[in-house]
């Protein structure tokens, strides 16, 4: 019997875990994937928005405000990359400057600080020097950030596993029912477990999940966007994030730096059936492209690394279904979309706290608040380096060329709690693969890496779990 | 008979005119080279090929040891001397000319190390 | 901080000639960085015939050919480490690199010789829809798997580019015992060798579709198919030709990069036609002292060809070592009428006429063409070419008149003399 199950491993479910660990409670996470943030977490926009565009008095707005001053010190406490870059929402049209009028409003009202409009292209491209000629205004947000998202939710997982929390993975939900004590869980693969409390933060199942529960029936749409991943030697292109100030012609894509130092732009948005669809296709992809150019005419395509697509949990309604539900101790956290992400860490305190006093838990004498992230060779000086590779020769190894990681740092991914067991999550806990070369030289080296930690055969490596096999037969 | 045959001596590729229509006195033009005329020949009357391929050696610093035919072999033993090569397993050290597989499928020539590996 | 007169980044066939060549030269203080744990580089996987042919007379492998040069600089205790990898070379020259054994090590150098190669092209640059899980590989990362490391990447293939690298690895995926179902090429032509279709392809009835794309690819966690479709002459794929082919796996051969990070470090300045630096007859780059040669200079047709260019950066940095002057004045040679570009970029204006040789490329597939170089618009060489191809280096030789020619000319210009040949 658990005190608490919670489903989903996105920044989410992993987010909770963190701060209910704080609390004396027998805590498990169950995820359907290899890993955690392999959905909506690990692809998405990574920004943390001022808190602008929500609509005044909803949980989105409250919770994207509180969300948003968390960063500083969440990112610091948590050793996860995150940077305040300020985004502008750019007008295109001196008719539509009133559009920006009334996004500055909003913010005033769901509390938004130091947001200004300045007016006329000069203005402009002295913030954003590579910005259209075409931009006639901005709004200007200070607090606007960007994050990485995948690293942020790593690190809630490892410090929540640090502090205890059991993470459980392969572990598709079947059922939820009710039952004396709380609720039984049932698992695709046969395994089962109770819990006082259950936290669905599924994602786009969440409605799945609430509706083996409840009579209030969820209904969540998985809306697709398709992004664009630009090399980081056009990184100079734009500073804040970049978005465009939505029209009836629609909403636009954005472009912005990522805390790699990467462009993204994107996302397009296609309501799709399948929830497991992240594929990407060509006319979104262009489309995307096409739109981006807008914002920043010397985007060229030769730039291009990768392209990469992710599914948004979009809820009839509009607005996120967080809390307890009228099944006492069944908390969902459902229609997490943007600005899902800048929402997490004031969600996740939010149900931690709920949670703790419905169970009467009480705090834990000592909780490790602290992380610290695998060391990143690349950014570090010629005399840090020097020294982590007298303390392990293995940083001295280079394995991906193109974002310098060592195998000191793949080796600590897959060795640190919940560390990674496949390609795709050596990647996003160190970024090995996620250069130029899109892992064309490194596959094979961390593909080795991983049989030898995991003592596994190089057979058995997958790129993301499932049957994902790399390789599929010996030669000989 | 004349028809048109592309020349894979080498990485010229000399585009061949053969005419075949005497067995015994095979026309050959468009090669560079005398190499041109004794490939379109060998091509007609028993074409062959050079036959590369790697094998499992222990006890060294890596996991496999390029090989070759030591000259080209009939093209129908190809897929043949493959699956000899299969069954072989060698121990470092190995050296480039060691033969690998004597004799390969009965045709008179050897599969050979294209590849030096230290014994550890 | 260390001091060395020559280092070589890279150990592959570039360096190693390179290498060579400066201690042929006199040079005795070269030290080869190599980043993986043995010499030879790329060589050691492309275990194919067909090397070898200009430089020794002879068809070899590629480790052959790899170990012919390692043997020539372990003949001369030519100093070299291997699986230390460099990280950072300034313009000052000053090396950074890193290894599990010596740590973190500064060299400063007097010459600096570039020979790292190239990488491929990966999926997301050509922009192919679909898919992300596993089976998609660049054609260079499953020949590593299946020649080096012992394992088929999978069983049911297609390859995207009829690249050299693409056919000889349809041949190579077939002889594994995987099922290669196409060859799908975005141009009219190939770029690869015509031995390597008959021999890679037609030998084994592995159909080539020129003029057709993947547009899409299938599958979840791994790939179970891939749309193709004609492209028309834009190069646009045409909806209506769309097909669907079975496959666990896409093998993609679409070029090359050179691998210029290092170079850009040390402020480098990079011809954006090759990817490689610009570089004068001595293939020097605009940074004194610091030298490109092999497929980090331009992507070549020949590790033969890759050899002989490498000696001459040997030899060349050998002599800057000596201090044989070199003016700062250059002619920038010009390429027009469908030459792409042309190695060496810039000529010195010096009084040092020695033979020389051009590599360039055309844009495009001509028949019945003159190469021809002018200086101050005159005629200096022109040499006749029944077809010329993107897929195919030119090289021509100039004499040292002809240099001196072209030296003291105000213009330099390598065009192609199209229409009829008289």
């Amino acid at each position: 019997m658990k005190d608490v199950i919670i489903i989903g491993g996105g920044v989410i479910g992993c987010g909770i875990a963190r701060e209910l660990a704080r609390y004396t409670a027998d805590i498990m996470l169950l995820e359907r994937g290899n890993d955690v943030s392999v959905g909506t977490s690990k692809a998405n926009s990574g920004i943390v928005h001022g808190g602008f565009d929500a609509k005044p008095n909803t949980l989105k707005a409250k919770y994207n405000v509180l969300g948003n001053a968390m960063f500083d010190s969440l990112s610091a406490e948590l050793d996860f990359p995150f940077r305040r870059n300020g985004s502008m929402v750019l007008c295109f049209d001196e008719k539509h400057m009133d559009g920006l009028t009334e996004l500055y409003n909003r913010g005033v009202a769901n509390g938004v600080k130091d947001m200004y409009i300045i007016k006329g292209n000069a203005e402009i491209k002295k913030l954003e020097p590579h910005v259209t000629d075409a931009a006639v205004g901005a709004l200007v947000v200070p607090t606007g950030g960007i994050v990485s998202p995948y690293e942020m939710t790593v690190a809630y997982a490892e410090n929540a596993a640090v502090n205890g929390v059991e993470f459980r993975f392969l572990s598709q939900v079947t059922s939820v029912t009710r039952d004396k004590g709380g609720f039984t869980v049932s698992c695709a693969d046969g395994y089962c477990e109770h819990a006082k409390v259950v936290i669905n933060a599924a994602g786009v199942y969440a409605d799945v999940i609430n509706n083996m529960v409840c009579d209030e029936k969820l209904h969540i749409t998985a809306r697709k966007g398709d992004y664009v991943l630009m090399d980081k030697t056009c990184g100079y292109l734009a500073d804040h994030t970049l978005f465009q100030l939505p029209t009836k012609m629609g909403k636009g894509v954005l472009v912005t730096p990522t805390t790699h130092g990467n462009i993204l732009v994107g996302p397009t948005a296609t309501d799709v059936e399948d929830k497991d669809n992240v594929n990407t296709t060509a006319g979104e992809l262009n489309d995307a492209f096409v739109k981006a150019v807008v914002t920043v005419p010397s985007l060229s395509r030769r730039n291009i690394i990768t392209q990469f697509s992710g599914l948004r949990a979009h809820l009839d309604g509009d607005d996120f279904v967080i809390g307890e539900s009228s099944v006492a101790g069944f908390y969902n956290v459902a229609g997490i979309e943007s600005p899902g992400l800048s929402c997490a860490p004031a969600i996740a305190v939010d149900i931690a706290e709920s949670v703790a006093a419905k169970l009467g838990l009480a705090k834990k004498s000592f909780f490790e608040a602290k992380r610290k992230g695998i060391p990143q060779f690349s950014k570090l000086s010629n005399t840090e380096r020097e020294k982590l590779i007298d303390q392990n020769p293995l940083y001295g190894k280079i394995v991906c060329r193109c974002e310098v990681v060592t195998e000191g740092e793949i080796v600590d991914s897959i060795r640190r709690p919940v560390g990674a067991k496949d390609l795709d999550g050596v990647k996003r806990r160190t970024r090995a693969g996620m250069g130029r070369c899109q892992a064309g030289f490194c596959t094979p080296r961390i593909m080795e890496i991983i049989s030898r930690e995991l003592g596994c055969d190089m057979q058995e490596v997958t790129k993301r779990g499932g049957v994902s096999n790399v390789v599929v037969g010996k030669t000989k | 008979m004349s028809r048109e045959m592309i020349c894979i001596n080498c990485p010229m590729g000399c585009r061949l005119t053969v005419d075949d229509s005497d067995k015994n006195n095979i026309q050959v033009s468009g090669n560079t080279c005398p190499r041109g005329v004794t490939y379109a020949v060998n091509e007609i009357t028993a074409p062959k090929r050079m036959v590369t391929g790697s094998v499992a050696v222990e006890g060294g610093a890596v996991a496999m040891v390029s090989v070759k035919t030591r000259e080209a072999i009939p093209k129908e033993l190809i897929f043949d001397s493959l699956e000899q090569l299969k069954s072989v397993k060698l121990t470092a050290p190995v050296h480039i000319g060691d033969i690998v597989v004597s004799n390969v499928c009965g045709c008179g020539v050897d599969f050979i190390a294209t590849k030096n590996v230290e014994a550890l | 901080m260390k001091k060395v007169n020559l280092v070589i980044v890279g150990g592959g066939p570039a360096g190693l000639a390179a290498a060579k060549a400066a201690y042929d030269a006199g040079e005795r203080d070269i030290l080869i960085l190599e980043r993986e744990a043995e010499l030879g580089g790329i060589l050691n996987q492309c275990i194919h015939n067909g090397f070898g042919l200009h430089t020794f007379k002879e068809e070899l492998t590629g480790p052959e050919y790899a170990a012919r040069y390692i043997e020539e600089v372990k003949k001369r205790n030519i100093c070299y480490k291997l699986e230390a990898t460099v990280i950072d070379v300034s313009k000052d020259k000053v090396v950074t690199y890193v290894s599990a054994t010596d740590g973190l090590v500064q060299i400063q150098s007097k010459a600096l010789i570039l020979a790292c190669g190239c990488r491929e092209r990966p999926r997301g640059a050509i922009n192919i829809a679909g898919m992300r899980g596993a089976g998609v590989f660049s054609a260079g990362t499953a020949q590593k798997l299946v020649n080096i490391d012992g394992y088929l990447p999978g069983k049911e293939v297609v390859i995207l580019g009829s690249g050299d690298i693409g056919l000889i690895m349809a041949r190579r995926m077939t002889f594994e015992g995987a099922h290669v179902k196409a060859v799908v090429e975005l141009m009219p032509y190939s770029s690869g060798l015509n031995r390597n279709i008959v021999q890679c392809l037609n030998d084994f009835n592995i159909p080539l579709y020129f003029s057709h794309t993947v547009v899409d690819i299938k599958g979840g966690d791994r790939v179970e198919g891939v749309v193709i479709a004609q492209v028309d002459d834009k190069l646009q794929p045409i909806k209506s030709t769309e097909r669907l082919i079975e496959c666990d796996t896409l093998l993609l051969s679409v070029g090359l990069l050179p691998e210029n990070e290092l170079a850009k470090d040390a402020d480098v300045v990079l011809s954006p036609t090759t990817g490689g630096a610009v570089v004068d007859e001595n293939l020097m780059t605009n940074v004194d002292g610091v030298f490109e040669c092999g497929n980090v200079l331009h992507v070549h047709d020949l590790v033969d060809f890759v050899s002989a260019e490498s000696e001459n950066a040997g030899k060349s940095a050998v002599d800057y070592i000596n201090g044989i002057q070199l003016t700062k004045d250059k002619n920038v040679i010009v390429c027009t009428n469908g030459v792409r570009y042309c190695v060496p970029t810039v000529l010195n204006k010096d009084e040092i006429y020695a033979e020389q040789s051009f590599k360039m490329r055309v844009a495009n597939v001509f028949k019945k063409v003159e190469l021809a170089v002018f200086a101050d618009g005159v005629k200096v060489y022109g040499r006749k070419r029944p077809v010329v191809a993107p897929g195919e280096m030119e090289n021509i030789k100039l004499t040292a008149e002809q240099m001196k020619v072209l030296k003291q000319a105000k213009t330099v210009e390598i065009t192609l003399i199209k229409g009829e040949n008289k």
